[in-house]
């Protein structure tokens, strides 16, 4: 088999896989929501509602798809998908065993954090193209918090790159054998990971950082004019985004694949991880109330990045220190 | 491509700023369609708002003409439909007052109970929406706002087990109440505030511990004092604002002065000081509510036999006044009878018609995030304002 099959039958199969998980983590989300609002959620699509999603799925597919006559047409038709390639490309770098995965790069983590700060882009032509004036208010609050938020984003992810000297994701997971790097230097680490989960939830776009959607008062935000499938392409990016910043977390902080039993559980072990990363974002998300966008900068311009640069300093300071050399 | 003359949504403002005019409502989440608030943007700031009210405009006045007095109780419900027993209970004890008909003891204690209980449902209802302006459908407030409507319905549980209605009830009548408790009601009512009482305190607890619903509500929307007496609003709003104002203890009605009870007061004046002063109004209402189960009298529920057709209340000359505390804050209504089976005039003073007033002199400087939080710590009901 040529090389570039090989690649494109893997790239194919991981793009699959994606799409099919991220459609059922809705699932999991509504059920979960569901739990702690004392409801019982999706019940009556399939057995326990487990066909919902492809309900869901088929229904935006039929819907008709709307084009305001004022959007601008080629910004308006390109942004779900300037949106969407970013955040399934994240998945790339992303291997889910030892080699089990489209590419494990040498700049894996720099490739990742990289590409998911592209989604902005998709974000803002949405906002723009709509010549809608919630949509350009959402845009404009987009550039805002993204911007603020990816460079806490990158200093806490860059924690774990410092304890384990390497970009490359499969050297960091190799890293955290014995001690996952969550529990690395006496709480150093689990203060990276809270960091990573709150810069998450400002990435992602969840409450209580959702001023880009934010219902109640822009109605949809950026993509208050979109319907049928590209809304769907929309929901779809924003979830794999979601998703691929679970794997990484597991996969910087929890120890990846690693975890008891035979090595065929690594995979296993690698979701479960990312899907407790994703729940504990769920929980925060259905337990608070939304923030206000200049509390959302000034959160992350004073106290988040200062103290994300500090860890990441301190933790610099002590690899050094201990590998004998400053 | 489109012509580019309607494309511009961006004015140019003499200020040298550029500012946005954008319509929040009467098609918006948080307006639902009855309310439309016109807002001059600077960026994310306000600098002026435009409130439009008549989308829910029904006539009500002149409909009351139209209806005996027999008819309208169960209509007058429908002004306030989220605590219609307290807009049942203004219009009666209106034209109670210009016929000068008693009210047996029995029946006024009912509805004090009714008032109070409808007033713990109507801040359920209340607290829940407000928290979803907040905290977004798809967030912490949905889960708020599911807590608060599971509490509000064991209050409706306890109308529809006594009136066979859950929202609009036609409970009051002229003379007294149409309806008795049934045979266990009063045990099950108890039973029902204890709960309440108890995932009150829940709540406070799952928002007052959260940092970010502070940094929403405290300092936000604030209204003064001096604001609050001259725009002459009412209920929380200006018992949050400092003024110790509430018709149940200034003017007491329907036996209110047989029962203990505090008029909470904050003097902030911001969206937390009206949230803390309907939180213990919780409290108070299910203290209130005791007091009436514990000493419900004996006797007649009505000093008006029951009657055989609905122009048989006739009402003599003249006209009255009466207020009472809703759940909003003060509402009134005016009664000009001319002897005969309807109404000659009728005014209704709507608690949330004066509220929604102050929103033009506190919005202009908040951001947009702020606006839905003070338009819900107003907590209007437009059924009320546009009647």
């Amino acid at each position: 088999m040529p090389p570039f099959v090989y690649h494109a039958l893997v790239g194919f199969i991981v793009l699959n896989a994606v799409i099919g998980m991220v459609t059922y983590v809705t699932l999991l989300e509504r059920k979960f929501a569901a739990r702690m609002q004392s409801r019982i959620g999706p019940y009556y699509v399939g057995p326990h509602g487990l066909l919902q999603p492809i309900a869901d799925a088929i229904k935006l597919m039929m819907k008709e798809d709307i084009v305001p006559n004022l959007a601008d047409r080629w910004v308006y038709n390109l942004a779900p998908l300037v949106f969407l390639i970013p955040c399934i490309l994240i998945f790339a770098t992303i291997p889910f065993a030892p080699g089990l995965g489209v590419a494990d790069l040498n700049i894996g983590v720099l490739f990742f954090l990289a590409v998911s700060s592209l989604e902005i882009v998709g974000l803002f032509m949405g906002g723009w193209g709509s010549n809608n004036k919630y949509a350009l208010l959402s845009a404009m609050r987009a550039v805002n918090q993204i911007i603020s938020y990816d460079l806490p984003f990158i200093f806490a992810a860059l924690v774990p790159v410092v304890l384990a000297g390497s970009l490359k994701m499969s050297v960091i997971v190799d890293a955290q054998h014995g001690l996952w790097f969550v529990g690395a230097w006496y709480g150093l680490g689990l203060l990276a990971f809270l960091a990573f989960l709150v810069a998450t939830l400002a990435a992602e776009n969840r409450v209580p950082f959702d001023i880009l959607e934010a219902e109640s008062e822009l109605v949809a935000g950026f993509r208050v004019e979109y319907s049928g499938m590209k809304f769907s392409l929309i929901m779809l990016g924003e979830y794999a985004h979601m998703v691929g910043t679970s794997f990484l977390g597991a996969l910087l902080f929890l120890g990846g694949w690693l975890g008891p039993g035979p090595e065929w559980l690594g995979p296993i072990w690698f979701l479960l991880k990312a899907l407790f990363v994703f729940l504990v974002v769920t929980w925060v998300r259905w337990s608070f109330v939304r923030i206000r966008v200049d509390q959302i900068l000034a959160i992350s311009w004073k106290l988040l990045l200062p103290f994300t640069l500090l860890l990441l300093m301190v933790t610099a300071y002590l690899v050094a220190r201990s590998a004998g050399g400053a | 491509m489109p012509d580019t003359e309607a494309r511009h949504v961006v004015e140019i403002g003499y200020g040298g700023n550029e500012r946005l005019v954008m319509n929040m409502g009467p098609q918006h989440p948080s307006a639902h369609g009855v309310f439309r608030a016109i807002l001059t943007l600077e960026g994310e700031t306000v600098v002026a708002v435009d409130a439009v009210i008549g989308y829910l405009h029904r006539c009500h006045e002149k409909l009351a003409e139209t209806l005996t007095y027999v008819q309208y109780p169960s209509i007058a419900s429908k002004t306030d439909y989220v605590s219609a027993m307290t807009a049942e209970l203004a219009y009666v004890a209106s034209v109670e007052k210009v016929g000068k008909i008693d009210v047996p003891r029995r029946a006024q204690y009912l509805r004090v109970l009714m008032a109070e209980l409808q007033r713990i449902a109507s801040h359920c209802l209340w607290l829940g929406t407000w928290c979803m302006d907040m905290g977004g459908a798809l967030g912490g407030g949905a889960t708020i706002f599911l807590y608060a409507i599971r509490e509000r319905e064991l209050v409706l549980d306890l109308f529809e087990a006594l009136t066979g209605a859950r929202l609009l009830y036609g409970f009051h009548q002229i003379g007294g109440v149409r309806y008795d408790p049934p045979a266990g009601w009063a045990e099950r009512c108890r039973q029902t505030v204890d709960l309440i009482e108890r995932r009150v305190a829940e709540y406070e607890s799952m928002l007052e511990g959260n940092a970010f619903f502070l940094v929403r509500t405290q300092g936000v929307g604030v209204v003064s004092r001096e604001l609050a007496l001259d725009l002459g609003v009412c209920g929380p709003l200006i018992r949050g604002s400092g003024v110790a104002y509430d018709v149940r203890r200034a003017e007491p009605y329907s036996s209110y002065q047989d029962f203990q009870f505090t008029v909470p007061v904050e003097t902030a004046g911001d969206c937390f000081a009206r949230y803390r002063v309907r939180m213990v109004e919780f409290r108070e209402s299910i203290k209130i509510v005791r007091q009436v189960l514990d000493g419900l009298p004996e006797g007649p529920i009505s000093s008006r036999p029951g009657v055989k057709s609905v122009g048989q209340v006739r009402i003599p000359k003249g006209e009255g006044y009466t207020r009472v505390e809703g759940a909003r804050g003060e509402l009134g209504c005016y009664v000009v009878a001319d002897g005969g089976a309807k109404p000659y005039r009728l005014k209704w003073r709507g608690a949330s018609f004066c509220n929604l007033a102050v929103l033009p002199h506190i919005i202009p400087g908040h951001k947009v995030a702020d606006v839905v939080a003070i338009m819900g710590s107003v907590d209007p009901v437009f059924g009320e304002v546009d009647r």
